[in-house]
This record gives structure tokens, sequence and C-alpha cells, in this order.
């Protein structure tokens, strides 16, 4: 058994390199304007994945086998600046990223498997496989961090392959412009991320999860923070997981995430992506336990994210706005059980929602022949759903089908006012450098665009 | 005596300054494009070497065996430290790979032979030794007249840029005659040149409210011109050889302070900004204030993270203005006001703007990454908000940078009859600097450690600096015996 044991450390290697090999292949023959064929690209990303998997469930088989609950991986120092900084490179396998890793490789081969059909001789078929490639390595680094600046680079890799994916039918005018708007909740989201690592690695001198949260394994760790430390810790992560997960005040920007393809609104937005803050809230859970005050927070959060996603899931004419709703709802249930303290339930309850949705959304396309095909075999009409109470019906359905008003209140309280008051800054310049220059200043005044468009995101 | 022996630092400071008017000569643009490269392309490689032997370890009396500068200047007067042995070679990477990609279209408008006079004199300005201040400043001061030329040939107003650099040099000149003259005379002046070096580098690095030259400066000049004279950061090199070693605390607070006021606003004003031009002018204003930010907080780690950030920026904003001066050769000056569908025509060039310019705001696996690190990480042990602010700046610049990439290449298909797609040298420029910038994000620990390493000499100057200063306030202080 001991020369089993032996094996994890390369096992684990494969699971980390396997999508590290697919990002690097599909991007460097990309950028260097050498694409490889459809056939190759699957071939490819069906061989990676496969691999992975095969090491993250033989993973799992050691350790159930020798049980063995906590095996860290440590990959050394990325960089050292003696007695000032060092950045290491740590992977963890437990019962909480094992389960998570295998789940999102089982789900990107899937998807992937989809998509090489869905998309055939799709003009971007290579770009989808390229970001591709990066979510499925942001998604393994992520689960399987043992620091929480490895956290951060998975973090932000799926990022920004969640947001250039929402863009990927290019052409259509709302696209780009959903992109843009998750891009700005990503981007603020990870800053916060970013300021609780920094915070992290000044309160225990590194960002080892295992000095933060206790070297026992999950869920037993016992952080030896203080809870006021704690406290502003987890405010910070749980501003991050608001962002990432999609919770309130964050929703809106879940359902413009659906203009991508398919497969990408299947396994980003509806499994995995959405269920990566849930994950970070159950890694940091050590910190919850410390914060009673946090962990009404968490829950506060959860139920108001379940309640509004419900109403306004209710009202959607679409189906992959419903779906994505739906699976806001159980996002929020999640992050709420994971308040009151349950650390195995919302586990199970993620893996399982995620497997179930990814279902619905590929089989979305076909959501009319599958109805065709229930009401015939049941012999009559599915029933309809009615909202129970006919005095606040028309408000309800209002409020709901603006989606709680939540983007507009981002919009009306951060986004104008930004904009307004840097373009009077602007203005102000603009005043300036005239009156300088004894008249007008700026050549970009004559400046036109080279093609006609759309209006830009105010 | 071996090939590293050579003077190469003074050959390609050299072969810039006269190629120069050897390159003006010529009246085909086709030709004067062939001798500029060449001039570039050579200078580069004695820049290179020279960093070669500075770090094989060729000592400066071994190199002054062969060198012509005690002949002509007396004393030694140009040699590589280590806070500019790396940089010497990218600045004139910089220079090579700018003349490389210019576009046939654009050869009769950009000048090679004031890009080889910009050159020699950033050359010198970079490998300008410490103990030569007069010469340092004499060169930044002269380093703002081809860019005033530029102007005056391109028949474009002036007086924005010629106003604010005729403050800088007016700063820098009285300000370091206070502190060289100090030295004998009193600490009060010492105090008070310093305070004018701080104005003096404020304003060229375009500080708030003294930073309308270089948006304008942007709006005016012909870009690749435009990009070579701010990128490679001029006012920091002047702040760390002239003011972080004498300047007091309250000097460097200041500096900090009004950086990062600027870093904040720059990085705000890139998001709103309906002209790619203005948008590259803000971004590299919040780098280079984020660059100050990290050299006044006065921590290695800090000052690590500031020189680290200063070369991230250099070849990142490098590389992102050459490739928005690639879609500019091809369709004009772009607007950011609507979504102009330009990805189908040329997806190299949108990977290498998205890379370029996520690179440069520290996005992961890119030579920024660690350096946004090391300075937030810094940041923090400074003040929270200083931190908070540093944080706000890099957000700020990625959703700008994310915004620039969906309007310049998302949208309705730009059509065209004519192909669009990146030219072979086009590629070979973004590409290497792509490669560079991935190399450096990737295994950053050699670029960390040099850095490290050049800060460390940094402050180690500036103690014993301070303490001289020190020594010459206490004498003051003291009554006559």
């Amino acid at each position: 058994m001991p020369d089993v044991v032996q094996l994890l450390p390369a096992l684990g290697i494969v699971v980390v390199a396997a999508p590290l090999l697919l990002t690097v292949v599909l991007g460097i023959s990309s950028l260097i304007g050498r694409k490889l064929s459809e056939e190759s690209t699957t071939k490819l990303g069906h061989a990676t994945i496969v691999c992975g998997l095969l090491a993250a469930v033989a993973i799992l088989g050691i350790m159930l086998a020798v049980d063995e609950r906590h095996i860290p991986l440590p990959l050394g120092d990325w960089v050292v600046i003696p007695h000032h900084y060092h950045f290491s490179v740590k992977f963890v396998f437990d019962r909480l990223s094992v389960p998570f890793a295998i789940l999102s490789y089982v789900l990107s081969g899937t998807i992937g498997a989809f998509a090489s059909q869905y998309l055939h001789r799709e003009p971007g078929f290579n770009r989808f496989f390229v970001l591709y490639a990066i979510f499925v390595l942001g998604m393994i680094i992520s689960s399987l961090a043992g620091t929480i600046e490895t956290l951060f680079t998975g973090w932000e890799l799926v990022g920004l392959s969640s947001a250039l994916l929402v863009a990927f039918y290019q052409e259509r005018p709302a696209p780009p412009r959903n992109a843009l708007w998750i891009w700005v909740v990503y981007r603020v989201s990870d800053a916060s991320l970013l300021l609780a690592a920094v915070v992290m690695h000044h309160l225990r001198g590194e960002g080892d999860f295992d000095r933060l949260l206790g070297d026992s394994p999950w869920p037993e760790e016992f952080s030896s923070l203080e809870p006021n430390q704690a406290l502003f810790v987890g405010l910070l992560l749980l501003f991050a997981v608001a962002g990432k997960s999609a919770l309130v005040p964050f929703s809106g920007w879940l359902p413009r995430a659906m203009e991508g393809p398919t497969p990408s609104s299947a396994v980003f937005y509806g499994a995995l992506s959405v269920h990566l803050g849930a994950f970070l809230l159950l890694r940091i859970s050590p910190l919850l336990d410390l914060s009673p005050l946090l962990c009404s927070f968490v829950v506060v959060l959860g139920l108001m994210t379940a309640i509004v996603a419900h109403l306004a899931g209710s009202v959607q004419t679409d189906i992959k706005s419903a779906l994505s709703f739906a699976s806001l709802v159980q996002v929020g249930i999640i992050v709420t059980e994971i308040g009151l303290g349950l650390r195995y339930v919302p586990l199970i309850h993620l893996l399982g929602h995620a497997c179930l949705r990814t279902l619905q959304f590929i089989r979305a396309p076909t959501l009319l022949q599958d109805y065709r095909t229930l009401e015939n075999a049941i012999g009559e009409h599915l029933p309809h759903g009615q909202t129970g109470i006919e005095r606040y019906r028309i408000w309800l359905y209002r409020w709901s089908l603006e989606r709680g008003y939540l983007d507009s209140l981002l919009s009306e309280y951060f986004v104008f006012p930004f904009v307004r008051a840097f373009r009077w800054c602007d203005g102000m310049e603009r005043r300036w450098t005239d009156f300088l220059s004894h008249g007008p200043s700026r050549d970009s005044d004559q400046v036109r665009s080279p093609s006609g468009g759309i209006d830009e995101l105010a | 005596m071996n090939l590293l022996h050579l003077p190469w630092l003074e050959l390609a400071i050299a072969i810039a300054i006269s190629g120069s008017p050897i390159v003006a000569r010529f009246r085909d643009p086709n030709r004067a494009y062939r001798w500029g490269l060449t001039c570039i392309g050579v200078s580069f490689v004695c820049t290179f070497l020279a960093g070669l032997a500075f770090y094989v370890g060729v000592t400066t009396e071994e190199l002054a065996h062969y060198s012509p500068q005690v002949r002509l200047f007396g004393k030694r007067t140009f040699s590589l430290d280590d806070l500019s042995a790396p940089l010497v070679p990218t600045v004139a990477l910089l220079h090579l790979l700018t003349a490389l990609a210019t576009a046939r279209t654009k050869m009769r408008r950009y000048s090679f032979s004031w890009s080889l006079a910009a050159e020699s004199i950033q050359l010198a300005t970079f490998s300008c030794v410490q103990e030569q201040p007069w010469v340092l400043v004499g060169l930044l001061a002269i380093s703002t007249l081809p860019p005033y030329i530029e102007l005056v040939n391109r028949g474009r107003p002036t007086r924005v840029y010629a106003l604010h650099m005729a403050l800088f040099v007016t700063l820098l000149v009285f300000g370091w005659g206070a502190v060289d003259t100090a030295e004998s005379m009193s600490a009060v002046r010492a105090q008070f040149g310093a305070t004018l070096l701080m104005a003096a580098i404020l304003v060229r690095c375009g500080a708030i409210p003294v930073h309308c030259w270089v948006t304008d400066w942007f709006e005016h000049a012909s870009f690749g011109i435009a990009i070579l004279y701010v990128v490679p950061l001029s006012g920091v090199y002047a702040a760390v050889r002239l003011v972080l070693p004498i300047a007091p605390e309250w000097v460097l607070r200041c500096i900090g302070l009004i950086s990062l006021a600027t870093a904040v606003y720059a990085a705000g004003m890139a998001v709103v900004q309906r002209d790619a031009r203005r948008f590259f002018a803000y971004l590299f204003l919040s780098h280079a204030s984020l660059v100050l930010v990290g050299l006044e907080l006065r921590t290695p780690l800090s000052l690590t993270a500031s020189l680290c950030l200063w070369f991230s920026v250099m070849l990142s904003l490098g590389g992102f203005g050459l490739a928005l001066r690639a879609l500019e050769a091809r369709f004009g000056r772009m607007s950011l006001i609507k979504y102009q569908g330009l990805y189908g025509h040329s997806p190299t060039l949108a990977v290498c703007f998205m890379l370029t310019g996520l690179a440069s705001v520290g996005f992961p696996a890119t030579v920024g990454f660690i350096s946004t690190e090391l300075l937030v990480d810094s940041a923090v042990e400074v003040s929270a908000s200083v931190c908070v602010a540093v944080l706000t700046a890099t957000a700020l610049n990625g959703i700008a940078v994310v915004r620039a990439y969906l309007l310049l290449f998302t949208g309705a298909r730009h059509v065209s009859a004519v192909s669009l797609e990146i030219g072979l040298r086009e590629r070979i420029a973004v590409l290497t600097l792509a490669g560079l910038i991935l190399g450096g994000g990737l295994f950053p620990q050699p670029g960390v450690s040099s850095r490290y390493l050049a800060a460390e000499q940094i402050l180690e100057r500036r103690d014993k600096d301070r303490t001289a200063q020190t020594a010459l306030s206490a004498r003051d202080q003291t009554p006559d015996q």
C-alpha cells in the first residue's frame, strides 16, 4: 500500500498538468496563427480531460483505500524574496477539493464532447476551445488550491474565460455589452478576493490555507484567527463570493451570461462557475465557525438570493434565463446551508445540482420536443403555475420581470454617477487644454468610427 | 580579453546618435526605413551584449580598458548597474520593435531620424551613472526636444507640451542646482531643492493636475513616437537617481499621495474615454503613477515591486501600444464610441491586444502578475487605504482594457475589400513582446531577484546619503563657536 501512496504526487501533477497542456497547445497554436483542425482540437481535449479525470479518480480511490483525508502537494516557491515575500504553489487533495475537481472534469468533458458537435464548422470553434481550456484550467487550479494566491490565479482565469465566452457571438449587439457587465462585476469582486488574500498573508505570514485554517482534514479544521479578524477576512471573501456566484446584489449578471453558446451556459454559468463561490465558502468554513455574525450574513445573503431568483425565474419567457434563475435559487440555498453550519450537505447538494443543471441546459434546445414527448406520455397538458396573492400580483410580476431592479440599482447608484463624474472631469480637462492651446486642442473630436455599430454601454 | 570586454554600451549610443543624421539624408522612405531599422537593430544588439557583459560579471575596470569615455569626458559617465542593466536593452528593444512594426503606409510619417536621436538620448539617460547628476539633468532636459520638433514638423499645436516641459526643465535645473550647492551651504536649501525636484518629477510623470501634456502629446504626435517617448518612464528613472537618495520623508510621502490619486483618477478616466489614444494615455498615466507609489513606500518589498512593475509596464504597455498602432495603420484613429467588429480581420492582433492589456493590469501568468501582487502586498504593510487605492486602480484598469477590447474587436463585422490581417513584421514584433510577457510571467524569479538586488542598492545609497544630510543638518543647527 505505501507504494501506491507514493504515486499520489505524480497523479496530482497529472490532474493539474492535463488542462495546462491543453491551454498551452491551443493557446500557442492560436497565437502564432497555426490553429489546430477541429478533429485535432477535439481529440486533444478529450485526451487531456480523460487523463486528468482518471488521475483525479485514482487519487480518490487511493485516499479511500488508505483512509487518507488530507494530501498536500507542495510544488515549491514560485517567487521568493528572502525575509520579505514568498509565493508558494501548493495543491491540496481532500474531501472537498477532490470531488469538486472530479465534478469539474466530468462536466467539462461532457460539455467538450457536446460542444465539438454543437459548434461544428462554427467560425469561432477554435476560440471557444481556447477559452474552454482556460476555464477548465482555472476551475482545476481553484478547486485544488492550497494557498489563497493559487486560488486567486484560478479564480481570475475562470473570470476572464467566462466573460469572453459570453461575448462569443460577438457580431450581435447584446453579447459584448453583457460580457462587459459581467467583467465589471468579476473585476470588482476579484479585487476583494485579492485584498482578502493579502490580509490573510499578513495575518499568518503566508497564504497557505493550512496555516490559516488549521491543518486538520476538511471539514474539521479550526482556525486560530481572532473572531474580529475572521469577520473582516470573511466579509471580504463573502463579497468576492457574491460576485462570482451571482448572489444579491450581483444576481443580474447570470441571465446576461446566457448570451453565450449553450455549451458554455451549461457548464460555466449553470453548473461550475456559479458554484465556485459556494466552494470558496466551504473552503473557508473554519472562518465561518469563528464568527456567528459572519454566518448570519451568509444566511441572509443566501436566502435573499434564493427568493429573488425564484421570483425572477417564475416570469422568464426563455428557457435559458429560466434555468439560470433556477440555478441561482439552488445556489442561494446552498449558501444558506453553509451559513447554517452544514458542510457535507451543501457539498452533496452542489455536486448533484451541478450535474442536474448541466443535463437541463444541454437539453434546452430540444425543450419543446421534450415537452411534447412528456405530454404524449401522460396523456394531458402539463400544469402551469399560478401566483397566489392576487392583490400584489401585478406589482410582483413587474418586480420579478425587472429582476428585482438589481441591475437598475447598480446602474443608477454606481455606474452612471461614476461615468458622469469622470466625463465631467474630461470636459474640464478639455477646457483647460483648449485654454492653454488658444484653440481646440483635441484631434480626437474629428475621429469617426470606421464602421456602423451599436451604442456604447453607458 | 573576450568579446564582452568591448565597450558595447558606448557603441550602442554612438550608433544611434550617428545613425540619426545619416538616415535624415534619405528622401526615399523605404531607404530611410531600411537604414533606420539597421541602425536601431545593431544598437539593440550592442545593448544586449552590454547587458550580458554586466550579468556575466565583466567589471568596470575591464570595460574601461577599451572604453573611450575617460578620454572623452575625463571620467566614466555611462555604465550599467543593477538598476539599469535590464532597462537599457529593453528600451533599445522597444525602439527596434516599434520601427520593425511600422506599416508601409506610415513610413513617410514616422521619422526614423528623430527616432534614432531619441533612442540615443534615452540610452544615455538610462545608463548615466549616479555620480554624474548634472549629465543626467542635461540629458533629461535634452530629451524633451525631439518630441517638440516632432510636433512642429507635423504642424500640430505645441503650447501644452512646451509649457509643461519648460516647467519640468526649469524645476529640474533649479532643483538640482539647489541640492548641489546645498552641500556647502545649508540643509534648508537642500530641502528646497528636493521640493523643486519633486515637482519636476511629478510634471514629467504626468501626475495630476499637470498631466494634460501626456494626453495632448498622444493627441498630436505620431503614435509610434508617442509610445517611445513615454513608455520607458524616464521620469521614474529621474526619481530613482535624483530624488530618492536625497529627498526627506515628507517629500516622498507627497509624491506617493499625489501618485496614488493620479493612479486612481487616470484609471477612472481610461474607463470612460471615447478615443483609443486618449484611453492609452490614461492607462499609461495610471501605471506610471503606480510605479511611483511603489517607489515612495520605501520598503525593500515595495521598491522591488515598483521596479518589477516598471519593467512589466515597459513590455506590456509597449506591446499594447504596438497592437493599437497596428490597428490605426489599417483603420485610422480608433474611436471607442461604437463597436468596431475588427476581430474577424485579425484574430492574432486581437489576441495580442488582450494579452498585452491584461499583462499590464497584472493578470495571472503574465509579467505584470507578480509585480501587482508584490505592490499590493507592500501597500498593505503601509496602510489599508493605500492598498485599497492600488486595488481600485488595478481593477479600473482591467475594466478599461476589456472595454476597449470589446469596443474595438466585437460588434458587426467591419467590411473591407482588402485583407487587413496582421503583417509579418508586425507579427514578429507583437509575438516577441507576447513571448517576453508570458515568459516573464511563468518564470518570474530571475527578474524579481534582479530587481530586489537593485532595490537593496537604491535603499543602501539612500541610507548613506540621508546620513550625510542629517550630519549637515546637525552642523547647521550647531551655533558657531
